[in-house]
Formats: C-alpha cells, structure tokens, sequence
C-alpha cells in the first residue's frame, strides 16, 4: 500500500521504569484488517494505547491519515476518526446502554439509520435497551463495547481481544460486525489471541515480539506456513 | 557507638550535621546559655514540639498518612497529666499515671479511628481525624465539669519541680538553681529520648516495612505485609507518642486548655514543621521545630514593627501585620510543598551528593 | 443470538435483603424519620425539627455536592472546599448589606431580588475563584493524595486569613431579608420561613443537578467519568474541560451554600467554612465519595439526626454525627451508595 492509514515508526514506550516498546515499526494499509499478534505480554496493548495517547510515546513518531499524532491528547487523537476497544472493554456499567451509545456518538446524535444495522448485528443491545451496562453478561458488554466504537464512522479502529473468553457463538456474531465494518471500507487494527479468527478476518498481519514488530506481511502467507509460526511465535498455532 | 545510638541514621550532610549538634547543644546548655525565663520556655516550647513533629512525622512521612487528629492525641496526654494531677493530688505518680493512661488512651483511640478508615482508603483516615478531632475539642470546652471547659485546668506538680523549689544556692552562670531547672531536664531528657527511640523505630524491619507500603501499598499487600495492620500500627505508635509530648508539655506549662493543646492551629503549625524540616527525615523534625518556635516567638515580633512602619498605606500594613502571621505561613507552607517537597534536610542531603 | 436456556432464571428467589440494598440509604432516612417521630413526645415538635434537619441538611448537600463529584472525576481531595463557603458567604452578605434598603423593605419580591442578586454575586465569585483555585493550587498536585491534602489545607488558611484582611476579624452579624423572617404556623407546628426557602432551594438543586447528570452530554460525560476516565477521553472528550467546569460549578455551589448556611446562622466568620467542612466530609464518607445521591441521602441523615438527637440529649448531639459515621461505616465499608471505579 502506497498510503497506509496508520505508520509507527520506532515507538518506544516506557511505562514507569519499564520500556514496554522498543521501536515498533508498523504499517496499517487502508481498508484493510490488520492483525497484531504475539504472546502475552509483548507489547501490543501498549502499541494500540500509544496509538490513542493513553500513554505516550517517548521516542519515534506516529502518522495517522498522513498527521503526526504522537504528541497529540488523546480526545483530539479520537477526534480526527479512530475508534478504540480497551482490552477491559471500558463500558460505562453506572450508564445504561442507551447512554453508552450516546455518548459514544460524540458529533452529535446517535444516526438511527446506523443505531438500526447495529441492532441488527448486536441483537442483545436492542432487547437491553434501557439497562444498565453493568448488568450485562460478558458477551453482551463485549459487543456493546464494539457497537459504542462502531456508532458513527471512523476511520480506524483499534481493537484489542474482542473475543476473549467468549463463547463461540457470540465470537462468530464478533466475527461477522468486523466483516461488515470492513465491507464498508473501514480500517482495523486488531489484536487477537484466537488465530482462527485471525486468520478468517486478517488481510495483513505482524508478530510482535519483545516491544519489536519482529514480522510483517500478509495473513495468508503466515496462515500457511507452520514453520513461520513455529519460528514467530515459539509454537504452531493452529490445532493439527 | 553513636552511629548505632541514631539507628544507623548520621545527617548525611555536613551542613545538617552541624546545625543538629548546634540545636542539641542549645538546647542541652539552654538554662545556661540563655538565662531568662521567656529564652528558657522558647527552649522547652522547642523540644516539646521536637517530639510532637517527630511523632507526627513517622505516621506521614514513613507511614504516609495524613491525620488532623494530631492535636487531639497531644491534647490527650495533657490532660491525662492533668486530671491526674488534679485528682490524685501532687506527686510524680500523678505525672506517670496520667502520662501513661494518656498515652494509653490516645493509642487505643487511634486504633480505632485507624479500623475504620485505614482499611478502606487512606485519605478516609484524614477526613475522619478531622471530624473526630474537632468533635473531641468540641466535647472537652463543653464538658467543663471534668475538663474545666474553654478555662482548662491548673493544677499542682511535685514541687521538686516549680521555682519554689531550691536544690542549692546562688546561680551557674546567670540560671538560677531551682525546681523549674530541673523540670527543663526532664522535659530535655524525654525529648532526646522518645526521638532516639523513634529514629529507632523507622530504622527498624518495621520502619522498612512502611516505607514499602509508603511507596507501592499494591506491592506491599501483593507480597504479603498485610497495609492496614502496619498503619494502623504506627498510626498507635504515633498517637502515643504525641500524647506524651502533651504530658510533658502539661509537666512545664502546669496549665491545660483547649487553646494550647487542641485547637487546630497547633495543628498547622505541626504541619508546617514537619514539612518545612522535611517529611520523612526525623532529623526534619528538629529542624522544623526549631525554627519554627524560634519564628514564631521572635518573627511576629519583627512583623508588627514592620507592619507599624507602614501605617498609612492601603492593604499593606494589614497584610503585614502580626496577626496575618497564618497568612505567611500558609504561603510558605503551599510553596514548600511545590517546591521543597523534602523540605530543609531533603535539600542540604541532595546537595552533598 | 443463542437460544435463550429454558429454565428460568433463578432470579425471582433473591432474599428480601437482596432486593432492597438498592433502597437501602432511603430506607434509614425513613426509618430515622420514624424513629424522630416515635421518639419526640409532641406532634409538633417533630414537624418543626424534620423541617428544620432537611433544611439543614439541603444546606449541607450544596455543599458537599460539588466536593464529592470533584473527588468522583479526577480522585482530587479538596480539604480547601470549605473556602469557598467562607467566600460565598462574605460575598453575599456584603451583597445583602449594600442593598439593605431592598432587604429591610417589607415586599417579598424586593427581598427575594435581593437574596438573588447576592446569590449570584456569591456563585460568580466563588466559581472563579474556584478557577484559580484549581490551576494554582490543585493541578500540580494530580494523582498525589498527600500532597492535595496538604496543598489544599494551606490554600484554605490562605484564603482564611485574606478574608481576614479584606473584612476585617470580627464576625458579621445579620438579619435574614423582611420577607423571610418568621414562621408559620402548619398543624400546630411552627415552621420557620426561612428553613422552608432553604428546603425549597436545596431540592431545586438537587433534582436540577439529577435532570443535567442524567439527560444531558454533559451529565453523560461526568458520569461516565466517574468510572472510567481513560474511556471518556479516547471516545474523544476532553475531561480535563469538563473537570475544571464541574470544579468551578462545585466551588459556585458550595458559595451558595455559604449565603445560604450564613443566613441559617445569622452570623458568618472566616472559620465558618473549616466549620462546616467536617459536617461535609461526613456526609461524602458516608454517601459514598463521588455519588451525588449518596451525597444527598447522606446530607439529610445528618441534618435530621442532628436536629432530632439535639432535642432529645443536646450533650450526644455533638458526637451523633460521628456515631452515625461509624455505624454506617460498619455496614457499608465505602459509603451508603459505593461508586464502581474501573481502576
């Protein structure tokens, strides 16, 4: 891609004393899903929270949509069009559904044209309406979290496990709001654990190891290649 | 020898060295080197608060809890002295009754204000010792018939302890050689060694621990200390021993009130000591304490000349004038938290190194 | 969607106490409002004392409310809280003695002008210093309780001590507007006029403070900040902005708590915000630090407590409030309604 939508080049990050990030280097293309991928604790978390501003960058320089945003606060960062999905999901539970989505709509009224597709692919959202987010199971706040993201348009998204510890079913209603977010042109980062999802959704990937992107490419050729995997990510990732 | 009578705890720093052998031997040779009676009291105002300040330090500055309550433990111990000295008549068994059920008191007291609040958040315990201490100084000017109200309390001490008693003649170098000499000395010597016994205590595997909990409570409770139990701890600790500076100050004043013992002044100007002599030192105590005594009874002075001098001026002379004495001081005592967070001792350390 | 599992749920069977924690709080007020009236021998003397604990208690939730959504938002602790009391009550008193003419006149509408005129001027001046109350003294000290603790106490003395200077040491005395003094007679009891404008006053800001947190953005955002700040900055809204507004709004409400609480006295003195501020921090402990109806309930427990044990055993008044803390501690370690924090 001549253009990508999102460009990391050598972010450091520390977090205290630690350096969590140490120079990643990163390309997400345009209209593509990306996967970012790695074992616990290699940083990629911290990639997309630096991404958003949550924390900050120290070192290297972030471009997104062509505009340097590594110094940038956070709600401006949001602002220009980057919906993000916290690992602990961050739904408001004090709020009720209806006003986690109104104040995700944060240009103005929630558009009911687009309240309505989500309803469509989020059922539950439509039945809970009224309730308090706090009260509702883990599959159902994971999708609310999601549908808070996707209620008005972005340009990107940056989504971290939105399947763990989710039953199958409701992974594949996951699965189907990603296909259809991306069908309609969007952008997504996004981090994932379950590599036969990642593999369904992905058009590129990168590996992280060690605060570095240590591989990049397309999804395809990683999915292929077990000894790609083995080398990665220290084990073969698909059950054989 | 001297290192292990500190703790292990040498000022570190020259500068700081020098200043603390200064105020030890001040305060040591006082009666002699400053005859009078108003220099005598201003050295023994001095290490009364050196005990309240140190006292107050190890519950903020190791322990990292802020508690208003402060005075109220003080005021404990001052009027335990002086009930019993009321009560149980003249003797020094009234002074260590009192002083021990003072201490006593104000540590159980401590205890229980520190379970409630301690153990579900730290700032909890300062809301909450500031509602108890004023309801307590509420109680004591209303309760007259025990504490004899907004009036106090005089009382008598052992008379080897007043001017009236005379262990020899003549005088030593312009100090007079009666009882009161002799209540100095015992407040001296309390002084110097509820401080040794304090720096001891923040020196010790317990002192440690706190400092852990201090920085990193998470990482504390995560390794196995159980938080609340330690605070709780120092918070008794610390209670007890500013009960006693209230007994030793009830010892040379012969006099309790709700003025000189529980009002929340005294209760800023033990803030203003520890922060200003530097937070979780010991040695800041000592330091606070005494320029802080010292300014007060000779800086207010200075004050109100200087503020006469511009009689005639709009604002000024009232913004200058001895009463607007808080005024400064709480100045003085937002910036140094800004600025000197580890206060006098903090910054001649940081020098040397 | 997965089909739903056919048995039902087992909700239904919850016990009885399950089912009413949520009602709890309200519960004890009504409960202490019962006991008021079981306790206090004569019908009358309860209404004049009910009246007189909410008054005292609306007052006291004006307050307490914006120090408890300050704490709420961004986990400041606010010891100089009382500060702004002490100013709004000298503003608007300076107010009401420059227009004594208005105050003094037997019209109602002219009284309530005035009141008005002093209120505002109150709130104007404790909002903007609540302003520069938050850049000088409260910014630099973010995310360190020790240190806004101690700061915040030494901004109190300051301001002390400049009221001090400007209005001079002694306490000012002052007479409540023509209009509002008095009682009236209802049932027998004798209701103080003025107790009901400051009932009427303090329930128009609480249910206006409930409309605005629940119907509007604004409400969203400072809600949801509460919980989870972090979140509310990455959906693009800037919290800091919202901070320094509920901060000022806070600092405004609780000016008007000082005209309001200076009037109930009849005397204000520079301390008279240190005063009231133990009286505010039981109330957010036992409402629960960052919830507005914990802050509410909690305010009317202690002004009718209050009111009720001081008629009953003046002495045990003093310390009823403290019993009331620790007993409500006992149950509910972080307060009657305890606010969920993400982290």
């Amino acid at each position: 891609m001549a253009d990508p939508i999102l460009t990391l080049s050598g972010v450091k990050t520390n977090i205290a004393q630690y350096h969590i990030l140490q120079g990643v280097d990163l390309d997400v293309p345009r209209g593509q899903v990306t996967m970012l991928l790695g074992r616990n604790g290699v940083g990629k978390t911290t990639t997309l929270r630096s991404v958003i501003g949550l924390w900050r960058a120290h070192e290297g320089t972030i471009l997104f949509d062509g505009e340097d945003i590594t110094r940038r606060p956070t709600p401006a960062i949001a602002r220009m069009g980057i919906g993000f999905v916290p690992e602990d999901m961050g739904i408001f539970s004090d709020l009720t559904v209806e006003e986690n989505m109104t104040l995700a709509a944060v240009s103005g009224p929630v558009d009911s044209a687009r309240l309505d597709w989500l309803f469509s692919v989020f059922p539950p959202l439509k039945t809970f309406w009224k309730g308090y987010a706090g009260t509702l199971s883990g599959g159902q706040k994971q999708m609310l979290c999601i549908a808070r993201a996707m209620i008005e348009e972005r340009k990107l998204y940056l989504i971290d496990e939105p399947t763990k510890g989710l039953a199958p079913a409701i992974i594949s209603t996951m699965a189907r709001a990603l296909r259809e977010l991306k069908a309609q042109g969007a952008s997504i980062l996004l981090v994932e654990q379950n590599f036969a999802v990642a593999r369904a959704l992905g058009d590129g990937a990168a590996v992280m190891d060690d605060g570095r992107i240590i591989w990049a490419g397309a999804m395809r050729e990683l999915a292929t290649d077990k000894d790609l995997q083995e080398r990665l990510m220290g084990l073969s990732l698909e059950a054989s | 020898m001297l290192t292990k009578l500190l703790s292990g705890d040498t000022p570190r720093s020259p500068v700081l060295a020098v200043l603390l052998i200064g105020i030890l031997v001040c305060l040591a040779l006082a009666p002699f080197l400053f005859p009078g009676v108003r220099s005598v009291d201003t050295a023994a105002r001095i290490c009364i608060f050196i005990v309240l300040v140190a006292s107050y330090d190890l519950m903020l500055g190791y322990g990292g809890i802020v508690s208003f309550a402060h005075t109220m433990f003080f005021g404990i111990g001052a009027y335990g002295v002086a009930l019993a000295c009321t009560h149980l008549g003249r003797g020094f068994d009234a002074l260590l009754v009192g002083s021990v059920a003072g201490a006593l008191v104000a540590a159980t007291l401590a205890f229980v204000i520190g379970l409630f609040s301690l153990r579900v958040r730290a700032i909890f315990f300062a809301m909450i010792t500031l509602a108890v201490a004023s309801a307590v100084a509420v109680l004591v000017s209303q309760l007259s018939a025990i504490t004899g109200g907004e009036d106090g309390l005089n009382y008598r001490i052992p008379r080897e302890l007043t001017p009236a008693f005379k262990f020899a003649d003549g005088q030593i170098l312009g100090a007079r050689l009666n009882g009161k000499l002799l209540n100095y000395y015992l407040i001296f010597g309390s002084t110097l060694l509820i401080f040794l016994l304090l720096l001891r205590i923040v020196h010790s595997p317990f002192g440690r621990v706190l400092q852990a909990i201090r920085e990193n409570d998470f990482r504390a409770e995560a390794i196995g200390y159980r938080v609340v139990y330690y605070r709780v701890a120092v918070t008794c600790i610390s209670a007890a021993a500013a009960a006693l500076a209230g007994s030793l100050y009830a010892i040379w004043l012969r006099y309790v009130g709700p003025d000189t013992t529980l009002s929340l002044e005294i209760m800023i100007d033990v803030l203003l000591m520890v922060v200003i002599g530097g937070m979780g030192t010991m040695y800041g105590a000592v330091i606070g304490a005494t320029i802080f005594v010292l300014a007060q009874n000779y800086l207010q002075a200075l004050m109100s000349v200087a503020s006469d001098a511009l009689t005639g001026l709009p604002v000024l002379p009232e913004l200058i004038s001895a009463d607007r004495w808080l005024l400064w001081l709480g100045v003085l005592f937002i910036l140094s938290v800004y600025f000197f967070p580890t206060g006098i001792v903090g910054r001649l350390r940081q020098r040397r190194r | 969607m997965t089909s739903s599992p056919d048995h039902l749920p087992t909700m239904a069977r919850s016990s009885l106490s399950d089912r009413l924690a949520p009602y709890g709080p309200i519960l004890i007020l009504v409960l202490l409002v019962v006991f008021g009236f079981l306790a206090i021998p004569s019908m009358s003397s309860w209404l004049t004392l009910t009246v007189s604990g909410l008054a005292m208690g609306m007052m006291i939730f004006i307050m307490a409310s914006g120090l408890t959504l300050v704490f709420g938002l961004m986990d400041v602790i606010n010891f100089g809280h009382g500060a702004f009391v002490s100013v709004g009550a000298f503003v608007g008193v300076s107010f009401l003695l420059l227009l004594q003419h208005m105050t003094g006149a037997p019209s109602l509408l002219l009284n309530l002008t005035a009141l008005l005129v002093a209120i505002i001027g109150a709130m104007l001046a404790t909002g903007i210093m609540g302003w520069a109350f938050e850049r000088v003294i409260v910014k630099p000290v973010y995310g360190a309780h020790l240190k806004q603790i101690l700061v915040t106490m030494g901004g109190l003395i300051v301001v002390e001590q400049l009221i001090i200077v400007l209005w001079g040491p002694e306490e000012i005395y002052i007479t409540r507007p023509e209009a509002l003094k008095g009682a009236i007679t209802f049932a027998g009891a004798a209701l103080e006029k003025y107790r009901l404008v400051a009932v009427g006053i303090g329930l128009v800001i609480f249910l206006l403070m409930r409309w605005i947190l629940r119907h509007t953005k604004i409400g969203l955002i400072v809600r949801a900040g509460v919980e989870n700040g972090e979140m509310v900055e990455a959906l693009g809204y800037r919290l800091r902005l919202v901070f320094v507004g509920v901060f000022m709004a806070g600092s405004a409400l609780a000016g008007l708590g000082g005209v309001l609480w200076g009037l109930y006295q009849e005397v204000i003195t520079a301390h008279m915000g240190n005063e009231v501020m133990i009286l505010i921090f039981i109330v957010v402990i036992i409402g629960g630090l960052g919830s507005v109806e914990g802050c509410f309930i909690g305010a009317l427990l202690v002004g009718l407590l209050q009111n009720y044990v001081a008629f009953l055993e003046p002495k045990v008044a003093l310390i009823s409030n403290i019993g009331l803390m620790v007993a409500i501690l006992m149950w509910r370690p972080m307060g009657m309604i305890p606010v969920v924090k993400a982290k």
